[in-house]
């Protein structure tokens, strides 16, 4: 599903550049569960940014679901984020001013959804996150586990085949986070490749492949030998 | 997206911070307020003054003696302008759709009763003034339809003269002395008012003969001709043009329709509205900058929401959009307030000043909330573009 070849990737820092990722190859598969770690400065974000297709490679070629994504205008690749991809950050990014229910609707929203079909949709995944008597709460009024969860069902509402979550549980007490991975979880037992940067050790042990990465290489892939779509 | 959708995002995130949104929208409402306050002050005027012009009837042409064009010698030289003549009066009369002539001879003069004396004016005019002029006698009658070489001496008094001169006491077939000659009373005209300061009630009418030898004069000042209704004025000019050069033998004269007055006029009063708008344009100027440094503060603030969108699959385009979006609700919601207070100022001062005329065209109103949209859309421009060129990583990295 995710093909990356010989990625590069360098930014200016002050005068300085910086070697984000260097030379990285990595082949997922439909359905994996995956972690990447590292120390902080790895390359493990600006790693899932490009899976994201929220940033490009300086070099190498990024082809996911058979399809050259390299060279794709702003909004050809906004459209695959919208239909292919769902984000899940350390800092939930919620929108305070929205409900719970609003913020899981946007990604419908931004897609050009006819707001019955929204409305029944945001309905069902909040009902399947447990979130359905939170549905008219503003983010500041929900705890930090609900909010995450909010942002999941945000991530899945689109129904994409691919999941990107940046230090999901960073954020979250011991209990929430476990909450919060039961449910991402759930959504790979579901045929949803999930992609998940982390650097706690504890939660990279329970994927099933766990990619290690330092000064930008990847250092070591359990997984490395299996294939491919 | 659909628009709606737009829309409504772009109302929760003004509602979002209500005050100032408040504030900022009122710097837009105090500009339409005052663009609107000031073009129906404008277009008030405009229309007091082209209905005072107007109460002399539409349908009139005014031939002056001598040309307005130049010509390449000086006039002293050979001057050919031949005087104006109560003959070409009434031989204009003859034309065919033309109803009425008045020849027209303007001086100052005393006019005496008794003991008493006043300076007044005194318009050489003939028997036709009722109709062309459109001014009513309240008292005995207007001049006869003498021949108007020989004219009897009459005169007709304005009101005020009327009341200085005679205060209650009836005055038909008193004889009066204007400067030094008599005249007989014969009428008093209903008061008509001032026109730019002019007071037609302060004047007496004498035929416009006996008027020439009073001022010693050889030509009118002005020959007022009404046409039929209907009558293209173009046509009429143009026939009145052709026989005053027979009777000269050069084109010796000015020829002035009303419609080409009232359309100088227009458009000098138009630029009045313009400019008066304008100096209102100056205050929405200032609100369009207040929009524009709350929507790059908002743009500043909402980093992270960017971020989030475009990681939600947002284009450039999109989140283009929202932004711009937000900055035209902020001013068609100002716009709205603006056009509230500013017609009811309007109207408000219709009634406590009714000397003061005010007059709100909607063309106005809806070009004022046009324009406020526009303030907006233009405000928003230079956040939006800054919006939507951020990096999403790093914008996402801001919060």
């Amino acid at each position: 599903m995710i093909h990356l070849e010989v990625i590069e990737r360098v930014f200016q820092v002050g005068d300085e550049w910086v070697h984000a990722l260097r030379q990285v190859s990595l082949h997922v598969a439909r359905g994996e569960y995956l972690s990447i770690m590292g120390p902080s400065g790895s390359g493990k974000s600006t790693l899932l940014n490009i899976i994201g297709l929220l940033d490009r490679p300086d070099k190498g070629s990024y082809r996911l679901e058979d399809r050259d994504i390299t060279d794709l205008s702003d909004r050809q690749q906004a459209a695959l984020r919208r239909h292919k991809i769902g984000f899940i950050f350390q800092f939930f990014h919620l929108i305070p001013r929205l409900t719970a229910a609003e913020n899981v609707e946007l990604p419908l929203t931004l897609a050009g959804i006819v707001p019955a079909e929204r409305k029944q949709r945001v309905a069902v995944a909040l009902e399947r996150l447990g979130l359905a008597d939170r549905a008219r709460h503003r983010p500041d009024q929900l705890s930090g586990g609900q909010r995450q969860r909010v942002a999941i069902a945000r991530a899945t509402i689109m129904r994409p085949a691919l999941v990107l979550a940046d230090e999901p549980t960073g954020n979250l007490d011991r209990a929430s986070g476990q909450d919060v991975i039961d449910t991402i979880e759930a959504l790979n037992g579901e045929g949803i490749t999930v992609v998940m940067v982390t650097h706690d050790p504890e939660l990279g042990r329970r994927t099933r492949r766990q990619v290690q990465m330092m000064d930008g290489r990847i250092v070591q892939d359990t997984g490395a030998a299996h294939d491919t779509r | 997206m659909f628009l709606r959708d737009a829309v409504t995002l772009s109302l929760q995130a003004v509602f979002s911070h209500r005050l100032r949104s408040f504030l900022t929208a009122l710097g837009i409402a105090v500009g339409i307020a005052a663009v609107v306050l000031l073009t129906s002050l404008g277009e008030g005027i405009h229309r007091y003054v082209l209905s005072e012009f107007t109460q002399f009837g539409t349908n009139l042409i005014g031939i002056t003696p001598g040309r307005a064009t130049t010509t390449g010698f000086s006039g002293g030289v050979i001057s050919n302008v031949r005087p104006l003549t109560i003959a070409d009066a009434m031989a204009l009369e003859r034309l065919p759709r033309v109803i009425a002539t008045v020849p027209v001879v303007q001086g100052n003069a005393a006019v005496k009763y008794g003991s008493r004396s006043r300076r007044t004016f005194v318009f050489g005019v003939g028997p036709a003034v009722p109709v062309v002029w459109r001014m009513e006698v309240s008292q005995g009658r207007f001049l006869p339809a003498d021949d108007p070489r020989v004219a009897r001496p009459f005169v007709v008094l304005g009101s005020k003269v009327k009341d200085e001169l005679f205060g209650s006491e009836n005055p038909l077939g008193r004889a009066i002395r204007i400067g030094g000659e008599q005249f007989r009373v014969l009428g008093v005209m209903t008061s008509k008012g001032q026109l730019l300061g002019f007071d037609l009630d302060d004047a007496v009418f004498i035929p416009a003969g006996r008027a020439l030898a009073l001022f010693n004069r050889d030509s009118l000042m002005q020959i007022d001709l009404l046409f039929a209704e209907g009558s293209n004025s173009e046509e009429v000019a143009r026939r009145v043009r052709q026989l005053l050069i027979e009777r000269h033998g050069d084109e010796d004269v000015t020829i002035v329709t009303q419609d080409q007055m009232l359309e100088v006029l227009g458009s000098v009063l138009n630029i009045l509205t313009l400019a008066v708008g304008a100096l209102g344009g100056i205050s929405l100027l200032v609100g369009g900058v207040g929009i524009l440094t709350i929507m790059t503060i908002a743009v500043h603030e909402r980093t992270g929401e960017i971020g989030l969108l475009r990681a939600l699959g947002a284009d450039r385009r999109q989140i283009l959009a929202l932004f711009i979006g937000e900055a035209v609700v902020l001013a068609s919601l100002g716009g709205i307030a603006g056009l509230a207070i500013g017609t009811g100022g309007a109207w408000l001062l219709g009634v406590l000043v009714p000397a003061l005329p005010t007059y709100t065209p909607w063309r106005y109103v809806v070009a004022a909330e046009l324009l406020a949209a526009t303030i907006g859309l233009l405000a928003g421009v230079l956040p939006a573009r800054h919006a939507a060129r951020l990096d999403p990583v790093e914008a996402l990295r801001a919060e």
